[in-house]
């Protein structure tokens, strides 16, 4: 029972925040994976990587990989938030069950 | 037509209920929920009524078991759940007659010797609960002040023996032969508040001046005080002073400190035997009072195990009263006359309702009903409208502006597609209507545990619960016009690929590093390619004249769903009239009214629809204005610069706007000059305005003397017809729908100014909050990221779908209230309310379940 440091409610926002957040998280990620041009403004590019260089196309592909990964690791942590959430919510249930 | 159509046939009905049976006919009606009453005795002073004792009776019953309740919470016992839940009343015929030790779960209207069963007992609960209370009051603050004497005698013991050895007997006495002075020290011992110990000691201090020796000692145990009920750690306190004046004032000061002071004998001995005597008691006292509170405890579980069915049984008796006292008793005094509103097709449960009463009672005779035709004299029936939890929903949100009058159209049918539709329109993206419908499923997906329904307490959730299938529908339609916008938490997606190609513009590489905007030409080959397959094209997104395009767009497409929704609201009248058989009506009223509305607006529509599809890319720098057009369309000019956009536009024009404004004087005097000629032509002609009314009212009112009266009243109405007033009328009608058509039509940008708002704000909340953590260099970037997605969740939960949510609610809902429902709806109508028990069986579930199907 030391455990328990959410009441009932927030474990349940908890967990509802983490789902939705592993959900549009990996999304993003898979949308930043493929390039997809609508987000390009979300991407951090700067004036050099269109101008200058040999491969300005390359560049921008790296950056959006990386912001992918970057979304995959958030989805990561939500994943393990979400974890978190759902064992306090247990923990909430038995301790609902054990006291009168 | 189905149900929701118009509102459920309603008859009038008398119920000729024998004596006997009349309560049980009235209670297994109450069951039933059918049927709604009339006061046939509207005359009659509340005290005056047939069966005022019998509702006196119940009253004073309500009062005792009021104060069981408070008794039981008083107490507080705690293995005692209160109120414990209620079971479902069974809808058994039979109540059983005996007192049964298991209660029996029927809970219907009590028969008389139950009732009278009900009382006694109750009467009798109450008489002990307040005696043994009383007992158990007063024996316990005797334990109280016993307990406070043993306390001080223990506690002073010590002191006594260690501080003033008593003089010896010798001194004494020569010590009063002697001098004449009582040198005998005498004690006053007591208990006191521990609060008052610091005043109670420095005002004995300042009296006394230090001729007394005051001792102060805790008590063991804590006990009650009586009148407060805290525990608190008693003080004891020994006064040992000698002299008579010195002692009274001691004494008045404990006196003003309301403390306990108890004889303090001198000797140790006399001490210890009444020690010993007060611990006997205390044992004595405690044996009572432990006794008395068993027998409390008995007394209040009987209660806590048959209040609550005695409180609906005797509550449905008095409602069962109050009806009957509604009735009219008939000249021979053998049975009442009842009168109450039902749905047609109920006749036959009203029917088998009476036999079922009748056959409680068994009694020879049967209690019938006759069916009373309507007559324009009597008050217009209520509406009724069989709803399920689904349609409730839409149905209260009609009701909420105005109940239907008697069969009139109801609007709430098309509503459950119109609603969520324009609701939507203002509110599209694909995300939060997958958000709304999650939340909406999560509702529902409740519904099935039943027994959280009518526990929740409070007001706002059960509102919100109550619209779950809107919110539901709102959601899915949400998602459909997001993805036509093409808006998923303000990112578009590109399931298609683009329409839009930027390589065969052949821009050089100076143009583009030059400008910072450049326009895509849709003439030049190659870079548009058709339009998009479903929804707006995702390039959009990434124009700078995004908000240009969608503006004509969304103002557009808020014309065409205003006319639309308007005409159809103008089509539905043609029902109420036809209903009515106002056939003059219709070719007079609405045959110019949609004339008025199709030649202006509708035409509108159709040079929109046309532009749209006559005009390419070609001639997208030569296209005329529609707004030009239409404005000189009433001004009877031609703009040169403006060509038109067909042939033969003018004179179209010229001939929608003749017929538009020759309509106004048909809709301003056709109505009232038909009525004035009706009238001249014959006075006692059955008008084809209303039914044919029956003279013959066999109501009970008329019967009583009404008949003359309501005869003169309908010659009245046929003789003095008020021209002047239908007249006016008729152009209070007539200005209020031209000039609304104009400004209805406006209001209905309110789709292309909400739907933008909403637009804006997600796209906002994006830039300012996502695109930071987006854009974070580095590894760092999703710790940020995830932290930011969290504020990111819940603006978007809270500015989004709450705010942004209510807003686009409230402006549908007013578009439905006045700009659709002022076309054809009255809303003047009543509800029907029938008699029946189940506010008081389910107290919690009011409103909407009200109007369920039983």
């Amino acid at each position: 029972m030391a455990f328990l440091i959410c009441g009932p409610k927030m474990a349940t926002c908890g967990i509802v925040i983490s789902i939705w957040g592993v959900i549009m998280l990996a999304m993003l990620g898979i949308f930043f994976k493929t390039h997809s041009a609508v987000l390009i403004e979300d991407v951090p590019l700067t004036e050099e990587d269109i101008k200058g260089d040999k491969n300005p196309l390359e560049n921008i592909f790296g950056l959006y990989n990386q912001v992918g990964y970057n979304c995959f690791i958030a989805a990561g942590i939500y994943v393990l938030v979400g974890a978190f959430s759902f064992c306090q919510i247990k923990l909430n249930k038995r301790k609902e069950y054990l006291v009168q | 037509m189905g149900a929701l159509f118009r509102s459920e046939e309603l008859c009038l009905v008398q119920l000729f209920l024998q004596s006997g049976s009349a309560y049980n006919c009235v209670s297994e009606l109450g069951e039933l929920g059918l049927v709604e009453f009339r006061d046939l005795n509207p005359h009659v002073n509340v005290f005056q009524r047939k069966f005022v004792s019998e509702v006196r009776r119940c009253e004073e019953m309500e009062k005792t078991f009021l104060f069981l309740e408070q008794e039981i919470s008083r107490s507080l016992l705690p293995p005692f759940i209160y109120p414990p839940p209620v079971p479902s009343p069974a809808p058994s015929p039979a109540p059983s007659p005996a007192p049964s030790p298991v209660p029996s779960p029927a809970l219907s209207a009590p028969q008389p010797r139950e009732l009278l069963a009900i009382e006694e007992e109750s009467e009798r609960l109450a008489r002990e609960l307040r005696e043994v209370s009383g007992n158990w009051d007063s024996l316990r603050s005797q334990l109280t002040q016993l307990s406070q004497y043993r306390g001080v005698l223990i506690r002073t013991h010590p002191l006594t023996m260690s501080q003033v050895p008593p003089p010896p007997p010798s001194l004494e006495t020569s010590s009063v032969l002697d001098r004449g002075q009582d040198i005998r020290l005498s004690f006053v011992a007591g208990v006191i508040h521990p609060w008052k110990v610091l005043a109670f000691e420095r005002l004995l201090w300042r009296a006394c001046c230090g001729y007394i020796i005051v001792d102060f000692q805790e008590m063991e145990e804590r006990l009650k005080i009586p009148e407060t009920g805290e525990m608190v750690q008693w003080m004891v306190f020994l006064i040992s002073f000698w002299g008579e004046t010195i002692g009274q004032k001691v004494k008045k000061i404990c006196d003003c400190f309301h403390t306990h002071t108890f004889d303090y004998p001198e000797s140790t001995a006399e001490r210890e035997e009444i020690l010993k005597g007060l611990q006997s008691r205390i044992m004595d006292i405690t044996m009572v009072l432990s006794q008395t509170e068993t027998y409390l405890h008995q007394l209040l579980s009987r209660c806590v195990s048959v209040l609550p069915q005695w409180k609906v049984r005797v509550e449905k008796c008095k409602a069962v009263h109050t009806i009957l006292n509604l009735c009219s008793p008939s000249v021979t005094d053998k049975c009442l006359i009842a009168e109450a509103w039902c749905p047609v097709n109920k006749l036959l449960l009203l029917q088998s309702a009476l036999i079922e009463g009748t056959r409680r009672n068994a009694s020879g005779v049967d209690s019938f009903y006759n069916r009373l035709p309507l007559s324009s004299s009597s008050s217009s029936p209520p509406t009724l409208f069989t709803t399920n939890s689904f349609t409730a929903g839409f149905q209260s949100i009609v009701d909420a502006y105005g109940v239907a009058q008697y069969r009139e159209v109801n609007p709430a049918i098309y509503t459950t597609v119109t609603f969520p539709f324009l609701f939507a329109v203002m509110f599209g993206d694909v995300g939060h209507g997958l958000l709304m419908t999650m939340v909406a499923l999560w509702m529902i997906l409740q519904d099935t545990d039943h027994t959280k329904n009518t526990h929740h307490g409070n007001e706002m959730w059960r509102m919100v619960y109550g619209g779950r299938y809107l919110i539901l529908l709102m959601g899915l339609f949400s998602v459909y016009t997001g993805a036509v916008y093409n808006d998923c938490f303000s990112r578009a997606l590109s399931i298609f690929p683009s329409a839009w190609h930027i390589q065969p513009m052949n821009w050089s590489d100076e143009t583009l590093r030059e400008s910072q905007y450049l326009s895509l030409d849709p003439n030049i080959t190659g870079v548009f390619q058709g339009p998009y397959p479903f929804g707006i094209d995702p390039v959009w997104h990434l124009a700078n004249n995004h908000l240009e395009f969608l503006n004509s767009y969304k103002m557009k497409m808020s014309v065409i769903i205003g006319v639309l929704h308007m005409t159809f609201g103008v089509c539905l009248s043609y029902f109420n009239y036809s209903h009515s058989g106002q056939w003059s009506s219709v070719l007079l009223v609405l045959v110019p009214e949609l004339v008025f509305m199709l030649s202006l607006f509708g035409y509108l529509v159709f040079l929109i629809l046309y532009k749209w599809l006559a005009y390419g890319p070609q001639e997208s720098d030569r296209a005329p204005s529609i707004l030009i057009h239409f404005i000189s369309m009433f001004l009877f000019t031609d703009n040169k610069d403006n060509p038109p956009l067909y042939a033969g536009q003018m004179v179209v024009q010229r001939v929608l706007v003749v017929m538009a404004l020759a309509s106004v004087p048909v809709l301003l005097l056709g109505k009232p000059l038909y009525l004035c000629y009706h009238h001249r032509r014959g006075g006692n002609h059955t008008t084809e305005e209303e039914s044919p009314p029956v003279v013959d009212t066999s109501s009970i009112n008329s019967l009583l003397g009404d008949l003359e009266g309501g005869g003169r009243r309908q010659q009245q109405e046929e003789g003095e017809f008020d021209a002047v007033e239908v007249f006016l009328h008729q152009a209070i009608h007539t200005t209020e729908y031209c000039l609304g058509c104009v400004s209805n039509t406006a209001s209905y940008l309110r789709l292309w100014a909400l739907s933008l708002a909403h637009a804006q704000l997600s796209e906002v909340l994006w830039v300012m909050v996502m695109r930071i953590s987006l854009s974070w260099q580095g590894m760092l970037g999703s710790v940020v990221l995830a932290v930011i997605f969290s504020f990111f969740a819940t603006l978007t939960v809270s500015v989004l779908l709450v705010m942004e949510g209510l807003s686009a609610f409230l402006h549908a809902l007013r578009l439905h209230w006045v700009e659709f429902q002022n076309k054809f709806y009255s809303g003047t109508g009543y509800k029907l309310s029938p008699f029946s028990f189940s506010p008081i069986v389910n107290p919690l579930q009011t409103g909407l379940s009200s109007q369920l199907a039983p």
